[in-house]
């Protein structure tokens, strides 16, 4: 019974500050866009679509530079396996489904559903997962 | 360097997409097209023109036929006019003001501006005279300038008629001026919020009384909400004395020129239609435009085939959608027509000459010449034949666009290039 107490690596520690703000700032954007796809589907109104766009890319942004954290974890985790892996996985989901759903939302008018809005459902649901992985970097792999 | 970089991976990600939509080799024209299925992969196929000098090259022109640039430098030039004595009026300028309202306006903006003139537009016309009638214009005069985006021309009534992308104005005229006399006067303001299709074409009907102007749709199909539609995609009859106005026809998507018949008086329109539906639709078209007619914009094209873009639908302006006359072809962008006469020469004697300014949403780029549409007993009558061909090579190399055409009735063809600025004439020899 003694217990040997070593300082976390870092790909062990929660995201910095700059990667977290990037992490949790995707998530309400992917979310915005969702419910503005719903309110599209709802009404009609173009404009909805329009600021769905325009949430994506924000999102996209944002997502695709907290990926380059988490391929910079990846790279620098031994083994490369567990959280480090999952959460550099469930963020390249989220970007490269995120990247075809901005191109779904390139579409005009009426073009652009239902597959916009089952892509914003899946899109939510993948960040959503993994952020939680992200902010959990002790989940999965550690014994 | 740079710019050509990331230009060349655009275009390879373009073509990668555009892969699943090959379009037929030949483009469906005359009364009855073959309508495809709609398709659209995850990006729109764009094969934008690749600007090039003419250099020493001219068009091609059928034997018998030669061609000549009478202006050059010009400053976009789109439509023109033949007056009484000769001169030709010019109409130079670039219209439009659409926000940009999702990322994809960005980027298919930029894309679509590499395929034009960098020039900036004149918003003015010019005045070319050949006093000697020896084929040479060689008197260049800037008739009237500070105008908006010009682009529809048409003369009656002593007046000088220009609609400009707001308004449509007139100039008092007097044989042989070279200069308009004083400033435009406003026969009636024109739809001009966002103008997303600003170009407002003109024609006027033979006793002077009516004109009739184009209005373009403002989105390619409701993109933009169906607000913006409101008074957009159709042609309005204005009366000349007192500009008052009224829809004469609707659901035309973007009417960008306009011709009476000789003979009959009947009202013709070419007419873009939607973009994004796949290589082979929908076909741009020239028709017959009838009083109190609807076309289908945007709730179907050609007659009753519904687009499944537009929401909320509207059964009942489907059902009453007109089938137009004849089919151009998909996304050959129709902009100019005018009826031929004798002095073209037999085989182009009875006919509408059609100038195509070229597509941009077709892997195999299709337009980008002036073609003449045989007509029989009032009727367009039969194939198509190439009249001003060269624009574009195979290699994707573009040296001009043809917009306007216009007949002069001294026997020649005069042919508006908005990306080489400059009016070419063609000839009968003799």
């Amino acid at each position: 019974m003694t217990p040997v107490t070593t300082a976390n690596p870092a790909y062990r520690s929660p995201p910095g500050a700059l990667h977290a703000i990037l992490l949790a700032g995707s998530v309400p954007l992917f979310l915005g866009a969702l419910l503005n796809d719903i309110a599209y589907s709802n009404t009609y109104q173009i404009q909805w679509s329009n600021f769905a766009s325009w949430l994506i890319a924000g999102g996209l942004l944002l997502c695709g530079l907290a990926l380059l954290f988490a391929l910079v974890n990846l790279v620098r985790a031994r083994p490369k396996t567990g959280q480090p892996l999952t959460y550099f996985l469930l963020l390249l989901a989220t970007f490269v489904l995120g990247l075809i759903n901005a191109f779904q939302h390139a579409k005009d008018a009426w073009a652009v559903m239902p597959g916009g809005l089952i892509l914003s459902v899946i899109v939510f649901i993948l960040i959503c997962a993994a952020t939680w992985v992200g902010f959990n970097p002790r989940m999965g792999g550690v014994k | 360097m740079k710019r050509s970089k990331t230009l060349a991976l655009l275009s390879m990600t373009l073509l990668l997409a555009a892969c699943g939509e090959k379009g037929a080799a030949t483009l469906d024209r005359g009364a009855d097209p073959k309508l495809p299925a709609p398709q659209r992969g995850l990006l729109p196929s764009m094969k934008i023109a690749e600007p090039s000098a003419w250099g020493d090259q001219k068009p091609t022109v059928p034997q018998g036929y030669s061609v000549t640039a009478i202006a050059t430098d010009l400053k976009i030039p789109r439509q023109t006019l033949v007056l009484p004595n000769g001169d030709i009026i010019v109409a130079e300028g670039r219209g439009g003001s659409a926000a940009k309202l999702k990322p994809k306006d960005v980027i298919a903006g930029y894309i679509k501006a590499q395929g034009n003139t960098k020039v900036k537009g004149g918003n003015r016309l010019t005045l070319l005279r050949d006093a000697d009638g020896d084929g040479r214009y060689e008197v260049q005069s800037v008739f009237a300038e500070n105008l908006n985006a010009p682009y529809g021309l048409a003369f009656a009534n002593n007046k000088l008629y220009v609609a400009n992308q707001d308004a449509l104005v007139s100039f008092d005229y007097q044989e042989g001026q070279t200069q308009a006399s004083g400033a435009p006067v406003t026969v009636t303001q024109l739809p001009s919020e966002i103008n997303h299709h600003w170009t407002k074409a003109l024609t006027v009907s033979p006793d002077g009384r009516y004109l009739y102007v184009g209005i373009g749709s403002n989105s390619n199909i409701t993109e933009r909400g169906m607000e913006a539609e409101v008074d957009r995609a159709m042609v309005w009859q204005i009366d000349a004395a007192t500009g008052a106005y009224k829809p004469y026809a609707t659901g035309l998507r973007n009417p960008t020129a306009l011709a009476i018949q000789p003979g009959t008086g009947q009202l013709w329109s070419v007419v873009n239609e939607r973009d994004e539906l796949g290589p082979d639709l929908v076909p741009d078209y020239l028709t017959s435009v009838r009083e109190g007619g609807f076309y289908g914009w945007p709730y179907s094209y050609w007659g009753q085939n519904v687009d499944p873009r537009v929401k909320p639908e509207n059964p009942k302006k489907v059902a009453a959608a007109i089938k137009p006359d004849y089919s151009l072809g998909s996304h050959v962008a129709a902009l100019g027509l005018d009826f031929s006469e004798a002095s073209m020469g037999e085989k182009f004697a009875d006919g509408v000459f059609v100038g195509e300014h070229g597509s941009w949403n077709r892997s195999d780029p299709v337009g980008y010449k002036v073609i003449f549409v045989p007509f029989n007993n009032g009727r367009p009558a039969g194939e198509p034949i190439d009249f001003v061909t060269g624009f574009r090579d195979a290699d994707g190399k573009t040296r001009g666009r043809p917009v306007g055409v216009t007949v002069d009735p001294r026997g020649a063809l005069i042919v508006a290039d908005d990306l080489a600025n400059t009016v070419w004439r063609v000839t009968r020899n003799r």
